[in-house]
């Protein structure tokens, strides 16, 4: 029996809605994102998109992404749109590009890497193919980006 | 070059730049000198052979050295940072080889310290030294590096000398012949990246029958441990054992290197024909430092 749902996002007044996040994507940019404070946070899974098919969304209230947290947002989702709220209106909509290089963002899945065993930050280039890989600058082994596990 | 870390940093004409000084250094052409030059050998996990090339290079250069082996000595015992005991050593010494059982750790060091940094092997990743005495081998035995076909057998997956020979070579447009047990080998990140560089190559489970087109076989060991049922390795131990009986077809200009130290993959046997290059390899070893540490601290 089918069954019609609607779900509905409520507009925020001020702060960063992400969208086109692939779906199934979207907690993984919650953690990323390190959403435990005080914003109000809505998200949205599985939902018809023109472009993407299905996507996730989130809305974040009173607070604006840097460029930094969005391009991380990119190794998990390259397919996301950032958009900038005020006041109700959109003040700024970009879609992500993935960074050619990444500090610290990464944590390198080798164990016997020099940035698991001492207090440095990982170093990361990015080949944005498809699938976009990334080789770790230490230890030099390389990933699909996918398979990553992305910290801020 | 200020560093020498991995083999992915090198140009061809930074490799070609170290061939022509260690045949400068080995025929007497130039001759560095290393007085008062003093060279802090690193090796935070055990090592005889290369820690051993190196201090002989720099003796023979007239430097000094000052060794620090196994890591029960360092300080990290007593709780001091890694970066700490770079910094400190860096303040006795001009320039600072290391091997260490931690991937990266040379890159590390080379941004913590202003002293040239030279990796001696970092984990399973790089042993870069080692792949420049492997061309310096090849190019003294074959006249040249390019386009050459290279066997490389044994422990292909966790060997890091195979890994640094295979990126060198292919900058060369090798075509290699991958021979080792399913479970050891080649890496695919490495085979990913001869790809991406349209180097040719093939993988086998024996070195019989598979050798008489070579330029170059080059052996390394395998150890018993990497097999999780000793009994495995006892079925499958043979396909990698070279000896003479094999070497009945092979290319005149035939050469089998090793790494050192043999166990038993290359039989004694083979020593005595002129195929064998693995003990002359060892003393190339030693030109070979010689021109990445003269080069590394402006000398030549």
């Amino acid at each position: 029996m089918s069954q019609v749902k609607t779900i509905k996002v409520n507009a925020i007044k001020n702060g960063t809605v992400i969208d086109h996040i692939a779906a199934g994507k979207v907690l993984k940019v919650i953690d990323l994102l390190n959403l435990t404070g005080d914003n109000s946070v809505m998200l949205g899974m599985n939902l018809s998109s023109n472009k993407i098919g299905k996507k996730d969304i989130i809305k974040i209230e009173n607070r604006e992404l840097s460029k930094e947290e969005a391009n991380s947002i990119a190794l998990i989702s390259p397919s996301a749109t950032l958009i900038i709220i005020n006041d109700f209106e959109v003040v700024n909509k970009t879609s992500l590009e993935m960074p050619e290089y990444i500090e610290e963002h990464i944590i390198c899945p080798n164990p016997k890497c020099i940035t698991n065993s001492e207090e440095i930050p990982s170093k990361y280039y990015i080949n944005n193919a498809e699938p976009a890989t990334a080789r770790c600058l230490y230890c030099e082994k390389k990933y699909l980006v996918e398979d990553l596990k992305i910290k801020i | 070059m200020k560093n020498l870390i991995s083999m992915r940093d090198l140009s061809k004409e930074d490799i070609m730049q170290l061939m022509d000084t260690a045949a400068k250094i080995e025929k007497g052409e130039i001759v560095p000198n290393m007085q008062r030059k003093l060279a802090a050998l690193l090796f935070f996990e055990p090592s005889t052979r290369t820690m051993f090339s190196f201090d002989t290079a720099m003796k023979r250069m007239n430097g000094d050295t000052i060794i620090m082996s196994g890591a029960k000595n360092t300080s990290a015992k007593k709780g001091e940072t890694f970066a700490d005991t770079l910094q400190t050593i860096a303040q006795y010494s001009d320039i600072i080889i290391m091997r260490s059982p931690t991937e990266g750790a040379a890159r590390y060091a080379a941004e913590v310290v202003d002293l040239p940094v030279v990796n001696a092997g970092d984990g399973a990743n790089q042993h870069p030294t080692q792949a420049l005495l492997d061309l310096y081998s090849i190019i003294k035995t074959q006249g040249k590096l390019d386009n050459l076909k290279i066997g490389l057998a044994g422990d292909l997956r966790f060997g890091r000398t195979v890994h640094s020979l295979a990126q060198a070579m292919a900058v060369f447009g090798a075509d290699f012949k991958f021979i080792s047990p399913s479970f050891l080998q080649m890496p695919e990140y490495i085979k990913d990246d001869l790809i991406e560089q349209n180097i040719k190559f093939e993988e086998f489970k024996d070195i019989e029958g598979n050798i008489d087109d070579l330029d170059i076989l080059y052996v390394t060991r395998i150890q018993k441990e990497r097999f999780a049922d000793p009994e495995d390795y006892e079925k499958v131990k043979g396909s990698y054992v070279l000896n003479k009986t094999m070497l009945g077809n092979v290319k005149d200009n035939f050469k089998v290197l090793h790494p050192l130290p043999r166990v038993d993959e290359i039989h004694t046997d083979v020593d005595d024909t002129k195929f064998a290059y693995y003990f002359p390899q060892a003393k190339n070893g030693v030109y070979t430092r010689q021109a990445i540490i003269s080069i590394l601290l402006g000398e030549v």
